[in-house]
């Protein structure tokens, strides 16, 4: 596990020191692709820093000193990466919004997290399974990412998936050692897999904004990720002594919903209410 | 720090000693550290658990309340520094209760004690973090009277207690400047941050000038803990050095300690202030300050709700080793 908070990395000044420099600017930028690029770097920028709530929820409430230390180091990551991605963002779309911004002064429909991450933490098992379903789909979504036709997409890229590997590292050991238990704890871990796979399918449905970067090089295909994890889902389950769902309903994808064009559960407007309070309360301080 | 009233066993005259217990006294009058498997005086094994223990549930249950805010912080900066602050409090407690383990004692069974209300953890923990300046206010008051304890104690006789004080001090330090670094903030800000700061320091200054424990006098504790250099300084001696290096902190921000009878002592070249209501702190060592319930009744559900969790996570060791040896049967 990293010790050390990321906050102070030297990798963080290198990636803010490089921006300006050899990497194309906004102006840079086909300016057809700049759109879907910004939406694709909110999503996983919203991805992160949902699923780093969540993640910080658990602070002190833990069932083990050394799972309060993990998650709290695992919310760090993730909302450092955040920044990153969101901060990126800002400057691609040119509006002078920062990350900060995009965090705190946008409303529900603005965000682009997919559902899973803003689901209920439930009980500690649950929290576990999201985290590896997640997981599992982000560090296939990075690897793919370093290979960005954009740098600074590719910086950013690198830099998280070193955490993100540890992060599923830790969520796919403790799923099989859970899944393959005692019986309550087999049971905890089916009855949260059974409610949060309808929530999978979302990471990996490629839209239009998805085909676009693909076809610029810059991001892969959401659904060729597919196969990576499926597979990794597919062992870890079976290792765990777990039941896989098979094919199921899948939300965020048919109708309506979905978080990646913004239509949400009912549970994201609350996380914004708790995490803006501040910036909305007292719109003129800064912190 | 975190420890308060720790209650030791009490003081042996030189005559009163065996000739084990003088050669001891005298490897520590000599600044010689103690390590776990040397023989100790069992009053002295007893003491530091009750210290160590007492310290370590003050690092767990101090979560809470900077917790309370991480959720809330308000940019993501400030976000990631109270969450890495939050996650060294945890680490604290986990070498405390190491440290303490190497006394003969479960970190399970400190656990069950705190969860029974038979150990305690410090006072301060048990006031409630109200406005976002709260959090400026704990880094700057509640960890700068901590390390005011805890610096001393990097040179307590136990091996262990003093490695872990000498890696628990640096990460304090970061933390009290975090704390004020959010204090500056807040009163170079906006009226109502202003206000936010004022009411924070209203809150937090006498509870955190209770964090030294009762005065000198009225502390029954503390002659054989000095004498064992669990303890180094007095509580009264502290409690000076914390107010001297505090009030022009105040006076920086533009903020009003909240004593009327603060002044200049230029004789004793400190200041003179007043005390705090220790029949309050009483109540909150008895239970009655305004968190004490919700603050155990945190740690009491984590803990049982994650009983399931560590169950299933022995289980699946105890039938890792069974495959493990089965295998190695069968390779016979």
């Amino acid at each position: 596990m990293p010790s050390l908070p990321d906050v102070m990395t030297p990798d963080v000044e290198r990636l803010a020191a490089q921006a300006p420099r050899g990497a194309p600017t906004a102006s840079h930028i086909d300016p057809h692709l700049a759109g879907p690029l910004v939406e694709f770097l909110m999503r996983t920028g919203d991805n992160a820093l949902i699923l780093g709530h969540r993640v910080s929820q658990w602070c002190g409430h833990s069932p083990a000193l050394e799972e309060d230390i993990a998650l709290a180091n695992q919310a760090l990551d993730l909302v450092g990466q955040c920044q990153l991605w969101l901060g990126l963002a800002g400057e691609v779309e040119g509006r002078g919004r920062s990350a900060d911004h995009l965090a705190y002064r946008r409303d529900a429909a603005a965000f682009r997290n997919v559902l899973l991450v803003e689901l209920p933490n439930g009980d500690f098992g649950q929290t576990l399974m999201r985290q590896f379903l997640f997981d599992a789909f982000h560090i296939e979504l990075l690897r793919a990412l370093t290979r960005s036709a954009d740098p600074r997409v590719a910086e950013i890229a690198a830099k998280a998936q070193k955490e993100v590997a540890y992060h599923l590292e830790r969520s796919a050991d403790l799923v099989i050692r859970l899944g393959d238990g005692t019986d309550e704890s087999r049971a905890r871990m089916q009855a949260a897999l059974t409610y949060l796979f309808p929530y999978t399918g979302e990471m990996m449905h490629d839209d239009a904004v998805d085909r676009a970067l693909a076809d610029a090089g810059i991001a892969p295909l959401p659904s060729s990720l597919r196969a990576d994890w499926d597979r990794t889902v597919r062992e870890v389950l079976a290792e765990a002594t777990l039941t896989h769902p098979g094919q199921t309903y899948q939300h965020g994808i048919a109708g309506q919903g979905g978080g990646k064009r913004g239509v949400h559960t009912e549970h994201l407007g609350f996380i914004l209410a708790e995490m803006q309070f501040l910036q909305r309360a007292y719109p003129d301080a800064t912190w | 720090m975190y420890a308060q009233l720790v209650k030791s066993e009490g003081a042996k005259s030189r005559e009163e000693m065996t000739p084990e217990e003088i050669a001891f006294q005298e490897r520590i009058d000599r600044g010689e550290k103690i390590e776990p498997k040397e023989w100790m005086p069992e009053g002295y094994r007893k003491t530091l658990i009750r210290q160590i223990g007492q310290h370590a549930h003050s690092e767990i249950v101090g979560q809470l309340p900077e917790g309370n805010w991480i959720t809330r912080a308000p940019t993501l900066e400030r976000k990631q520094i109270l969450l890495a602050k939050v996650q060294d409090e945890a680490g604290h407690g986990l070498y405390l209760y190491s440290a303490a383990e190497t006394l003969g004692v479960s970190r399970d069974e400190l656990l069950a004690a705190l969860h029974s209300g038979k150990m305690k953890y410090s006072s301060i923990f048990n006031y409630p973090t109200l406005n976002w300046a709260d959090i400026g206010a704990v880094g700057w008051l509640v960890d700068g009277a901590a390390i005011m304890n805890q610096v001393p104690l990097q040179r307590t006789s136990f091996g262990p207690y003093s490695r872990a004080m000498i890696r628990i001090c640096k990460e304090e330090s970061f933390h009290q400047r975090q704390g004020y670094d959010i204090m500056m903030k807040m009163c170079a800000g906006t009226p109502e941050q202003k206000a936010m700061a004022q009411d924070a320091l209203n809150r937090f200054w006498y509870p955190a000038l209770m964090m030294f424990g009762p005065s000198d006098k009225d502390s029954v504790h503390s002659a054989q803990s000095m004498a064992w250099k669990i303890k180094i300084n007095t509580n009264d001696e502290l409690r000076q050095k914390f107010v001297d290096q505090t009030v022009p902190q105040a006076r920086y921000l533009g903020l009003t300690v909240p004593d009327e009878n603060l002044t200049w002592n230029e004789d004793k070249g400190g200041h003179d202030f007043s005390e705090p209501d220790w029949s309050e702190f009483f109540e909150v060592i008895a239970g009655n300050g305004p968190c004490n319930a919700e603050r155990l009744n945190a740690r009491v559900k984590a803990w049982d709700d994650g009983a399931w969790f560590r169950e299933g996570l022995m289980a699946h060791a105890g039938k890792a080793e069974a495959r493990r040896r089965a295998a190695q049967v069968a390779a016979e």
